[in-house]
């Protein structure tokens, strides 16, 4: 939805604008885009370059020294792990939830669509602390897990079960309206042709949502890499073992060794301006394919 | 190959859809499907194509019961409305697709993929335009590449839903008439969807009137128009004038004067309502005749080879109490040797009309 809303807002922008008895007076034009144009000085790019300034104040060579060290690594090594096992797993279970709502009827379906929500109307920390009364020591399958030798909470398991839980809503969010609107007459084309469920899925369905689905897989991916509050929860923080990168930038700052957090946070944000890039790329290729007429 | 449909039953929650449809679809006929919006028409077809399951009833294909054969087996055709082409594929891979998703085995190799398909293009006159995106195209040539593509796989039955649904008027016509030529060079046993009544009469070899989920008649096009076997039927294919009236021994009572008629022998005093076409209508000027019933010309539309006289009739005005409003058509020449002006007042005698019993609605 994400995509064809933009195509859309572009050609009305352009005819509100060439359209004189919509236009607004040039004095109002420019006070809400003064007013907007401020706003994103002041909260958004202003942080940014705070980052970045910080992070070098105190030169290059520190600046490397706080990447390169084994802690640092080691958190962006599991960040990285974290993201490669949490986005491929969201994206099965987005494209399958997706599937299933724009495709079937079935009962409980409107229950469906508002629980996928659900990661995105709950506190990341209470996402994190689900896990935590579950899988801890104390928790529901604490005993039994603890009996079996198995780390879930404090471990890698745990981490990524939060990711997944709060990554969950993109991919399937950005995929059920364009399902929807796309209908399942094509599938049904190629169903009658003699196409097996396979084939239509890689050969119909895929082509048409692939520039949706990765749009959804790079915000995931960036909430993925970037999530704190739920990996807080179930991370206990041990350096070298269980610190993600936003993890550890916390750590740092918490130690007064301002330089080296920045320094870490810069990688972050230098991962959103990467994402940002990525989305716009996706936008653009999403618009140039889009049917004329669909 | 034939198709036989027995009984089928299906409704969605509380709509019925198809209400206990018995057809039988003879093999190398194009049959039409004929009727208003909702009356259960496409859901047949789908139901044929294998895309609906009926709730209950049969569909038999070339003599054996396919209810419980999947989709993919049935080797039907399908063309869908708004046409469904595969939007990032080109035209050429559209019409490919039934051929590149064959199992292994049975599957063309890829020099023999490329001529039929271009065979096939060149069936529907769109080879220039092979590499062209669906996009790209018209609607008319969009649903040419659609039954290009269904017939791709050598389908034993075309099936085709409101074709013509989605083009403006020109170009329908000129579809129709050249899909009732493919038609006749393939002999492919064909059944198409359609709620424009010329398209129907004008393609099909056979017409089936649907109404409200039950089939209302089955026959070839000049027998459902000749004798419709109901009022639906009368009222859905082409204009009609309607008279209410009792039936009497000699004729149909409306209002102070009786008509004649030769059909359905209903009981005197039985409430009737009947029917006759605009051309089964005949203007009487003379002030004096006391046939046929009363009526003041309200409006000519002299055009065409044909004149159009527009007349309402205060005399014989139905239960609802409004007045009845009749239409007449007649060749031109004679509307000028009658002299006819807006405002004059005249008799209307049918010189055919067919009666049916009143029910309440």
């Amino acid at each position: 939805m994400a995509v064809a809303g933009v195509l859309h807002g572009r050609i009305d922008a352009r005819r509100y604008e060439a359209n004189a008895a919509t236009r607004e007076s040039p004095w109002v034009r420019r006070l809400i885009l003064g007013t907007a144009l401020s706003f994103f000085a002041l909260f958004l790019l202003m942080p940014l370059i705070a980052v970045f300034a910080e992070a070098l104040r105190k030169g290059w060579l520190t600046y490397v020294t706080a990447l390169s060290d084994p802690d640092a690594l080691a958190a962006v090594r599991l960040t990285l792990l974290i993201a490669a096992i949490s986005v491929p797993l969201n994206l099965v279970f987005g494209v399958a939830a997706a599937w299933s709502i724009a495709k079937f009827e079935f009962r409980g379906k409107r229950f469906l669509t508002t629980l996928i929500d659900l990661p995105f109307s709950v506190s990341p920390v209470i996402a994190g602390l689900i896990f935590v009364l579950l899988f801890g020591a104390h928790g529901w399958f604490g005993a039994w897990l603890f009996a079996h030798d198995i780390k879930i909470v404090f471990a890698v398991p745990g981490l990524v079960l939060a990711t997944v839980f709060v990554t969950f809503p993109f991919v399937a969010r950005e995929l059920i309206p364009l399902m929807e609107a796309q209908g399942r007459e094509e599938e049904e084309a190629a169903v009658v042709l003699g196409a097996n469920g396979f084939q239509v899925f890689w050969r119909v369905t895929l082509p048409n949502i692939k520039w949706g689905l990765l749009y959804g897989v790079i915000l995931c991916n960036a909430r993925a890499m970037g999530e704190f509050g739920a990996v807080s929860v179930v991370s206990g923080h041990i350096r070298g073992q269980t610190n993600t990168l936003p993890l550890h930038v916390e750590i740092l700052y918490n130690e007064y060794n301002f330089a080296a957090a920045f320094a870490v946070a810069s990688l972050l944000a230098l991962l959103a301006l990467v994402t940002l890039g990525l989305k716009s790329l996706v936008e653009w290729k999403a618009r140039q394919h889009a049917p004329v007429d669909a | 190959m034939s198709i036989q449909v027995e009984h089928i039953h299906k409704s969605f929650g509380s709509f019925v859809a198809l209400d206990d449809v018995s057809l039988d679809f003879p093999s190398g006929a194009l049959t039409a499907l004929l009727g208003p919006s909702g009356c259960g028409k496409t859901t047949l077809l789908r139901v044929i194509a294998g895309l609906e399951r009926a709730d209950s009833g049969r569909v038999v294909l070339a003599g054996e019961d396919a209810s419980d054969t999947h989709v993919r087996q049935r080797r039907v055709g399908f063309v869908f409305q708004h046409y469904a082409l595969f939007r990032h594929m080109t035209v050429f891979e559209n019409v490919a697709f039934g051929l590149r998703v064959k199992p292994r085995r049975e599957r063309p190799r890829e020099p023999e993929i490329r001529a039929r398909v271009m065979r096939l293009l060149e069936l529907v006159q769109l080879a220039p335009l092979a590499d062209r995106f669906p996009s790209q195209l018209s609607g008319g040539q969009r649903q040419r590449i659609a039954l290009a593509r269904a017939l791709a796989v050598e389908p034993k039955v075309l099936l085709l839903d409101e074709p013509f649904g989605a083009l403006d008027a020109q170009v329908r016509k000129e579809l129709r008439r050249w899909l009732r030529r493919l038609h006749d060079e393939l002999h492919i046993t064909s059944v198409f969807v359609t709620h424009d009544q010329e398209e129907a009469l004008e393609v099909a070899d056979l017409v089936v009137l649907m109404n409200r989920g039950r089939v209302e008649q089955q026959g070839t096009p000049i027998e459902v128009y000749e004798q419709p076997a109901t009022p639906f039927v009368y009222g859905f294919l082409g204009a009609v004038n309607t008279f209410h009236g009792r039936v009497e021994r000699d004729g149909l009572r409306v209002g102070e004067t009786t008509l004649a008629h030769d059909s359905a022998p209903l009981a005197p005093g039985v409430e009737a309502i009947a029917f006759a076409r605009p051309h089964e209508l005949e203007i009487v000027t003379d002030p004096d005749s006391a046939e046929g019933i009363a009526a003041t010309v309200s409006r000519l539309l002299n055009f065409g080879a044909n004149a159009r006289v527009e007349l309402d009739s205060p005399a014989s005005t139905a239960d609802s109490g409004r007045p009845m409003h009749y239409e007449v058509v007649l060749p031109r020449d004679q509307v000028q040797a009658l002299g006819l002006v807006a405002g004059q007042r005249v008799r209307l005698v049918p010189s055919r009309i067919r009666v049916f019993e009143h029910r309440a609605a």
